[in-house]
């Protein structure tokens, strides 16, 4: 097993947690994983992405050349990236902030409204946790809880209320992830 | 797995330069090394150890070597750029006999560049980036874990030979996160007699580059080559994949040698016997190893991210008894996995 995700959105939708936070459910889950991010000249409202591989075995190079799966957050991401994906590759969308469909036709494409969905639960910043919800539900690569033990890693007990809402955002993603 | 943490690269070789037992840190922010000064802001003062943001890196090497003359082990981190503003004092240390460690989270050049990860400071680094007959230890992790581990091994060369050590690192190596574990390790003291400690009781010691007596140069430097010769002589650490019955043989090193890594696995798959020659100490090259590899295999391709530098150190030390053949991208560009296999299996069909 080889997996190969790339994150990507725009500065600020939180895609550099994403991966992290993923990278590190993926070693709890003892499997090999290397992470890295697109760096330096990065800012809020310009484009950020990062690389996560996941592997039974070693992983050789840590670079991804074409992506088993995607995780979109917003339009310029999905031109950036759509060719490079696998046939049979995993597209993930988040469908409020990007308003067409993939033109690839031989991969599963799985579309989210992620950001509405975050507002609904009352925190707009977890739409990258409601994406990287739905990837999960759909690929099981990795079981939730390793992720929800991640999360609670990162947020101190004085932010219990921001960890239970992230959780609540992950879930949510998952539950849509699961059925589509 | 169990013990490993995620860390990138950058804080990996901090940390284990803090295990490493260095007493002072010196640098100045550049990207993709920036994690590095930030760890270390954090982390020297809690152990109470010295940080100091420098007002530029001349500044940041000519704190080390003042360090370095009082004898404790020091260390400064730069990427390319700033890397090249610290060759006179580079050479100075060289001359003066002072260990330290430099370490270079490489980036794309020539000149400002960019902020990618890049190979094209090899010259500079083997070759002596500043004037006069000198070497520097060079090595090259590949991997999050040997980031910290090199780390460990380059205070204890720099201490072992008196002479600077540099880490030559590349920006994908210092952003990257993987699993790796820092040992805490026993340092090895190496009693530094010649330093400045203050000479109440004793001869004072004298740290110098500068010899204008008749002679006293030349006396100087022959003292060095027989060091380098030494170091030569004693270090060579290099890592070998599936070498032995390889009909193609990949020399690369850093992130290119994790590129080769993946390739020859394909490779391999399809039948291709292929094998990697990974330098881990850039100088002394390995020499010896690539020389007893060409006696068996059909050709050689050196990978690098560069215009092909190391790829003359390879065709040397094959001495003509093998093809020696390069691919390389440059300006921060990464090989492409499916290019180098292309490549493989077109010089493959040729060369039978």
């Amino acid at each position: 097993m080889k997996e190969q995700i790339i994150c990507a959105g725009s500065g600020g939708q939180g895609i550099v947690t994403m991966g992290k936070l993923l990278a590190w459910a993926v070693l709890k889950d003892n499997k090999f994983v290397t992470y890295i991010p697109s760096y330096g000249a990065e800012q809020r409202g310009g484009t950020a992405n990062c690389s996560v591989i996941i592997s039974d075995i070693e992983i050789a190079s840590p670079l991804i050349e074409t992506p088993s799966s995607l995780i979109i957050m917003n339009s310029a991401s999905l031109d950036k990236f759509e060719n490079r994906l696998q046939k049979g590759g995993l597209l993930v969308i988040n469908s409020s902030l990007v308003d067409k469909k993939s033109e690839r036709k031989n991969v599963q494409a799985v579309y989210i409204p992620a950001t509405e969905i975050a507002e609904e639960i009352g925190q707009i910043r977890t739409a990258n946790m409601v994406a990287l919800g739905a990837y999960i539900g759909k690929s099981k690569i990795i079981p939730i809880d390793k992720l929800e033990e991640s999360l609670s890693n990162i947020f101190s007990k004085a932010k219990k209320e921001l960890l239970e809402i992230n959780i609540k955002a992950l879930r949510k993603g998952e539950e849509i992830g699961k059925r589509s | 797995m169990k013990n490993k943490i995620l860390i990138s690269g950058n804080e990996a070789l901090a940390e284990a330069a803090i295990q490493a037992g260095c007493k002072a840190y010196f640098g100045y922010p550049i990207t993709p090394q920036n994690e590095i000064p930030e760890y270390m802001s954090r982390r020297m003062p809690e152990e109470g150890r010295v940080f100091i943001q420098a007002e530029s890196e001349l500044a940041a090497i000519n704190m080390v070597l003042g360090a370095s003359a009082s004898g404790v082990r020091t260390m400064t981190t730069s990427s390319s750029p700033g890397i090249s503003l610290m060759q006179e004092a580079v050479s100075y240390m060289a001359g003066d006999e002072l260990p330290c460690v430099i370490a270079n989270v490489a980036r794309g050049g020539p000149g400002l560049g960019n902020i990618a990860g890049a190979q094209g400071d090899y010259f500079q680094s083997v070759k002596g980036g500043g004037h006069g007959d000198y070497n520097l230890i060079v090595i090259a992790p590949a991997s999050v874990q040997e980031m910290a581990d090199l780390t460990f091994t380059a205070f204890d060369m720099a201490d072992k030979y008196r002479t600077p050590v540099i880490i030559l690192a590349d920006g994908y190596l210092g952003q990257m996160m993987e699993a790796a574990q820092i040992e805490k390790k026993a340092i090895q003291s190496i009693k530094k007699d010649w330093a400045l400690t203050g000479a109440k009781g004793r001869k004072p010691n004298i740290i110098n580059s500068m010899y204008l007596a008749d002679d006293a140069l030349e006396k100087h430097n022959q003292k060095l080559q027989e060091k380098f010769q030494k170091i030569k002589k004693e270090l060579c650490l290099v890592e070998e994949i599936s070498t032995t019955d390889a009909d193609i043989i990949f020399v690369a090193y850093g992130t290119s040698a994790r590129i080769c890594k993946s390739v020859i696995i394909n490779l391999r798959a399809n039948k291709i016997k292929a094998g990697l020659i990974r330098p881990i100490t850039l100088w002394p090259f390995p020499t010896e190893t690539i020389k007893q590899a060409a006696l068996h295999a059909g050709f050689f391709l050196t990978v690098e991210m560069s215009a092909g530098q190391m790829v003359e150190d390879v065709r040397l030390s094959v001495e003509g008894k093998a093809p020696v053949y390069f691919y390389g991208r440059m300006g921060g560009g990464v090989p492409e996995e499916e290019k180098i296999i292309e490549l493989v299996e077109k010089l493959h069909r040729e060369s039978k």
